[in-house]
């Protein structure tokens, strides 16, 4: 039977009709469309490219970018609402799609020239181009603000040197978003494939995001023309995308943890043993109401976080609370459903354990769980526990 | 081409459907309502005649505010104009056919398209109650359309096979499913959407000929479990038999 979602407190009645006819829109599109070739990407671990154009065809890159440059003119609700849906798919799908729309579209809108808007923006939003963001490095992580990757001024542009690593769709990427220091400051420069020097060899053998492309970024004397340098200074510039990011992480986690629920649900009605269904015991009955818990109040923290975003109130620290805990209790559902599920919660049948793996890997990226807890932590002492 | 679709709101197939105190009808509250899924596909078979004739696809429904829910489903999905015939009162097949050929009669269709049946109450009356009221020649169960000048060569479903038939433009066609695959409203097109006019007319009939007397929910029975067909389905039929059927 086709996803019904879960909404114990009618929160339906919170969204606008249009809201509810995109959430009916990509979740009929996920059951058509990703549903029944994602288990064959993930156990292939390949990304499966026929979603990209179907993607772009529907609207779920750059959803909340103006109209003018082909994207969606949408709220952040609605994005909220999609990215839900697209991982109650497969977090890998969710972030081609966040990738795509937050660290690399967000970006070109906001700091880019209008040029740079008109060359890329519409064919992202078809998908008839793809992007990535180079930020992390093999040695950092967590602090970006050591970065190695440089840029030298040379006639008419930059000179890039360094390497980037973990980006999710860097080998299918026609244009990389890639952060690198001059003159000591952090900026921002567009990377196009087939420039001289640079090259994204794919990462493998993941046992996380298996159908997601992750890879690394190398540049080697690539020269960037003037014109694709971003105008912003300062790790505020990638910053603001992550926050971007982590927002729809944060409603992409809740989808994730609606699907390995409702399944849990369903075995547990229907798996018998000592001669009635198991959802009869104690035991599995306190673990779904502990699940229906936690995914009630991260919807309702995704609800509001959207609020706030919408009335431009949202504060990054906002968004941290919503990332850590809904990615952290995503992880712990997915975790309980494999234990409801037995034997069977390791099969390729069920969606758990593919959800499972990916979550260890939400759990980190984007800022791990720990720097999230961290960055609350200031907000509520004033002080910075990772500042030297 | 005029092309006129028409589209009813029925309650989605997951819903639990409760009868009302009077025991006549389906009492609606709390049911999520959805666009007849067969409807959909008379959309989409609009939309694509459109797009090889050019002209106009008009979404007509008839029924209370909450059917401009689907008119909005179907502007998103690319219609150009929506209208609703607003009835409240309870009706039946012939009341809705006469509303929708009254108005069809002042568009003046080339074709009006509709699903082969609405999934709520299955009476498969409209298309030949639509073509009889506006002396149209009327093909329902269709799977394949063809239309050349005024030829319209068709596929219908019939028991174990297919047939095919042919008529001329104007006429009245009930879709099947398979006869193309709807699309997705694109996500802004969903927002265009909420802007579009809904044209609002009074229904023109009020005449009803058949009433419902009593309604029953269907006794409940044993809910079956259908299988795929991988070595693991195979595995979990055996397993079935031995724990949930104890066959053996």
């Amino acid at each position: 039977m086709a996803f019904q979602g879960v909404d114990f407190y009618n929160i339906d009645d919170l969204l606008s009709e249009d809201e509810k006819m995109v959430r009916q829109t990509v979740r009929d599109f996920v059951e058509n469309e990703i549903m029944p070739v994602i288990e064959d990407a993930y156990q292939g671990a390949y990304f499966p490219m026929d979603l990209v154009g179907k993607m772009g065809e529907l609207g779920v890159f750059g959803m909340t970018l103006p109209t003018e440059y082909g994207c969606g003119g949408m709220n952040n609700m609605c994005y909220g609402i999609a990215m839900q849906e697209l991982e109650r798919g497969d977090s890998g799908v969710r972030s081609f799609a966040s990738v795509q729309s937050s660290l690399v579209m967000y970006p070109i809108y906001t700091y880019g020239s209008e040029d740079i808007r008109n060359k890329w923006l519409p064919r992202l939003a078809k998908g008839e181009a793809i992007g990535c963001f180079g930020l992390t490095e093999p040695d950092h992580g967590s602090n970006p603000a050591g970065m190695l990757t440089n840029a030298k001024k040379i006639d008419g542009g930059f000179l890039l040197n360094g390497a980037k690593m973990w980006i999710t769709n860097g080998s299918l990427a026609d244009v990389a978003v890639v952060w690198a220091k001059y003159e000591g400051e952090v900026h921002g420069f567009l990377v196009e494939k087939g420039m001289k020097g640079f090259s994204a060899p794919e990462m493998k053998n993941k046992h996380s995001l298996r159908a997601s492309v992750t890879s690394e970024l190398i540049f080697q004397d690539v020269e960037i023309p003037e014109a694709n340098v971003l105008n912003i200074k300062g790790l505020k510039g990638p910053l603001s995308c992550l926050t971007q990011a982590r927002y729809g992480i944060s409603w992409g986690a809740i989808g994730s943890a609606m699907a390995t629920y409702e399944s849990s649900v369903n075995y547990a009605k229907s798996r018998i043993q000592f001669g009635k269904p198991i959802g009869g015991f104690q035991l599995v009955q306190e673990k779904l109401a502990w699940m229906l818990t936690e995914i009630t109040k991260g919807q309702l923290v995704n609800w509001r976080l959207a609020k706030m975003k919408d009335d431009k109130t949202m504060r990054p620290a906002q968004v941290s609370l919503a990332k850590r805990n809904n990615v952290a209790v995503a992880l712990d559902i997915a975790r309980v459903a494999r234990d409801i599920h037995g034997a069977n919660g390791i099969l390729s049948e069920y969606p758990i354990m593919r959800h499972a793996n990916n979550l260890e890997s939400v759990k980190t990226y984007e800022g791990t769980h720990d720097i999230h807890t961290l960055v609350l932590g200031a907000e509520i002492t004033g002080i910075q526990a990772f500042n030297g | 081409m005029n092309i006129l679709v028409c589209i009813s709101q029925v309650p989605d197939t997951t819903a639990k459907i409760v009868i009302n105190s009077a025991g006549n009808a389906v009492d609606p509250a709390g049911i999520k309502f959805i666009l007849n899924p067969y409807d959909e596909y008379a959309i989409e078979e609009g939309l694509r005649l459109r797009e090889k004739f050019t002209g106009t696809v008009t979404a007509v429904t008839v029924g209370g505010d909450s059917a401009k829910e689907i008119l909005r489903t179907a502007l998103a999905m690319g219609v150009d104009k929506a209208v609703i015939i607003k009835n409240a009162e309870k009706s039946d097949s012939f009341s809705v056919a006469k509303n929708i050929a009254d108005y069809a009669t002042t568009l003046n269709p080339d074709v009006i398209l509709l699903g082969r049946q609405s999934i709520d109450y299955d009476s498969f009356q409209m298309s030949g109650t639509l073509g009889e009221l506006m002396n149209m020649a009327s093909v329902s169960m269709v799977s394949k359309l063809e239309i050349t000048g005024t030829d319209v060569a068709m596929e219908r479903d019939i028991e174990g096979g297919k047939e095919s038939v042919q008529t001329s433009l104007p006429c009245v066609i009930g879709v099947q499913k398979g006869i193309n695959e709807p699309r997705y409203p694109k996500l802004p097109d969903i927002m265009k959407a909420k802007s579009k006019p809904i044209e609002e007319f009074s229904p023109s009939s009020q005449e009803t000929r058949v009433q419902t007397i009593t309604m029953d929910i269907p006794a409940s029975k044993r809910v079956g479990k259908i299988l795929g067909d991988t070595d693991a389905d195979i595995a979990e039929f055996v397993r079935l038999l031995h724990e949930d059927a104890k066959a053996f």
